[in-house]
């Protein structure tokens, strides 16, 4: 009865329902696909010049070598630049990152951050986001933001020399931009395991609702 | 689309028409739930073998890099100077960098060394070191940036590019300085004409106040801070003013060809 109800609401195209509008979900794909490239190209990118005592194993690498890791990864930057730069803009004309991610108040973190790891917090309604949630999606957009003025800052650090000193000059935007992909591969982990515990959140993911 | 409206059957609502034969299919979210899902599996099948390692991809790969060049000729402005540092901030010891080891590096005789000019250049006059010596010198500290991501600053002196282009006459509207080196296997690398002409490009001749060791490129390197360290070769032997895109020793394994800092 209850699938009944979901298909009369797809043809009358009730818009509650729909968890995760078509843009949002377009968007997300691309930008997993575009991060994984730049992750996976970057580790090759990052193994020619090591910054810690150890190096990526060429088999999680894309790009086969140096030359093939940097045509990879100034080609997914595109898709990453413009699919985020488009997401930015979509997200705070349509108020949705205000109506999905605020406020994020420090006792509403505490509490469901408790909850969660008591395996207490609900997700019966996927429609609203919990404190932990919208701290690590807003946290997310931040470092996304960060990580691309960081690669540019490396990548035209004379053109673009105040952003790059801004960073505290070149070596330092390196740290930088290693540090935020640091913290994207780590909210990975959790988002995909999340997203597996959840699988009515995966599914909102792909079919909307 | 007017002529496939009007074909529906008259007198019978569309909606009420819709939501009958929903019923009879199975359950709609389902399947397109498993559609988009074997979509994605297409898509992570594309990505994961095919498109990677085939001939297509490396096109793609190879168009956009090309892209990348007119973009960053775009971004590229005459008038952004490198950062410059103060004395104490060269690195010491600064790298020797080479696909060879030091030892292998050429070891040219200053006395028999020429610089041979060519292409669209009124003046093909080869120059002895001893004549570009007398041409008027600046010093610049810089940060060489490596592809390999690692930098060094370091400092270079020598006469502004530019000033010697003006020198022997060539015409600037060109594209390209090309640049062939002594090094074995023999290495060159085209320099695009706007960078070419920057005021920190430069025939460096010293190296931290001493004349050029081998290891930095003795006799003469071409310095360039907006480009990175492979752009700026070293043992220069020949210069060619041209509009022919020559290649590269690296540009030509895959390096981007711009590759502008």
């Amino acid at each position: 009865m209850s699938s009944l109800a979901a298909t009369e609401d797809h043809v009358t195209r009730e818009p509650a329902k729909v968890i995760q509008p078509a843009w949002v979900r377009v968007m997300h794909w691309i930008n997993a696909l575009a991060m994984i490239l730049m992750i996976m190209s970057g580790w090759q990118i990052y193994n020619a010049s090591p910054l810690f005592g150890f190096t990526f194993s060429r088999s999680i690498t894309l790009g086969g070598w140096l030359a093939g890791a940097l045509l990879w990864h100034f080609a997914a930057m595109w898709l990453l630049m413009i699919n985020g730069f488009a997401y930015l803009i979509v997200g705070l004309a349509t108020g949705r990152f205000r109506k999905k991610l605020l406020p994020i108040t420090p006792n509403g973190v505490l509490a469901d951050l408790k909850a969660a790891l008591a395996l207490k917090l609900a997700h019966d309604d996927l429609s609203t986001y919990n404190y932990v949630q919208r701290l690590l999606y807003a946290g997310i957009i931040v470092v996304g933001v960060v990580i691309v003025l960081s690669g540019l800052s490396i990548w035209k650090p004379v053109q673009f020399h105040y952003l790059t000193a801004l960073f505290g000059g070149y070596d330092v935007a390196r740290y930088v931009h290693f540090v935020c992909m640091s913290l994207i591969c780590l909210f990975l982990i959790v988002h995909v395991a999340l997203a597996i515990l959840v699988p009515k959140s995966l599914r909102a993911m792909i079919i909307g609702r | 689309m007017g002529r496939k409206r009007s074909s529906l059957i008259p007198g019978v609502d569309k909606r009420l028409l819709i939501k009958d034969a929903v019923k009879v299919m199975p359950d709609l979210t389902r399947r397109r739930f498993i559609a988009t899902g074997a979509s994605l599996g297409a898509l992570t099948l594309l990505t994961g073998c095919d498109v990677l390692d085939s001939d297509s991809a490396e096109q793609m790969l190879a168009q956009v890099s090309k892209f990348n060049d007119a973009v960053q000729s775009w971004i590229f402005n005459p008038n952004t100077l490198a950062p410059t540092f103060p004395e104490s901030a060269i690195t010491k010891p600064f790298p020797f960098n080479a696909y060879y080891d030091l030892d292998d590096a050429p070891e040219i005789d200053g006395k028999d060394w020429k610089l041979e000019v060519r292409g669209l250049v009124d003046n093909k006059k080869s120059w002895t070191l001893d004549e570009l010596y007398k041409l008027p010198q600046v010093k610049q500290i810089t940060r060489h940036v490596c592809v390999e991501g690692w930098s060094a600053i370091g400092s270079w002196t020598g006469t502004p590019l530019r000033d010697f282009l003006g020198l022997i006459g060539a015409d600037t509207r060109a594209r390209y300085v090309w640049f062939q080196c002594a090094d074995k296997d023999g290495y060159n690398s085209p320099l695009d004409m706007a960078s070419a002409l920057h005021p920190q490009t430069q025939m460096t001749f010293r190296f931290a106040d001493e004349i050029l060791p081998r290891a930095y490129g003795f006799p003469m390197k071409i310095r360039v801070p907006t480009k990175l360290g492979f752009k700026n070769p070293k043992y220069v032997i020949s210069m060619e003013v041209t509009n022919e895109y020559k290649g590269g020793y690296w540009e030509d394994q895959g390096y981007n060809s711009f590759s502008g800092n």
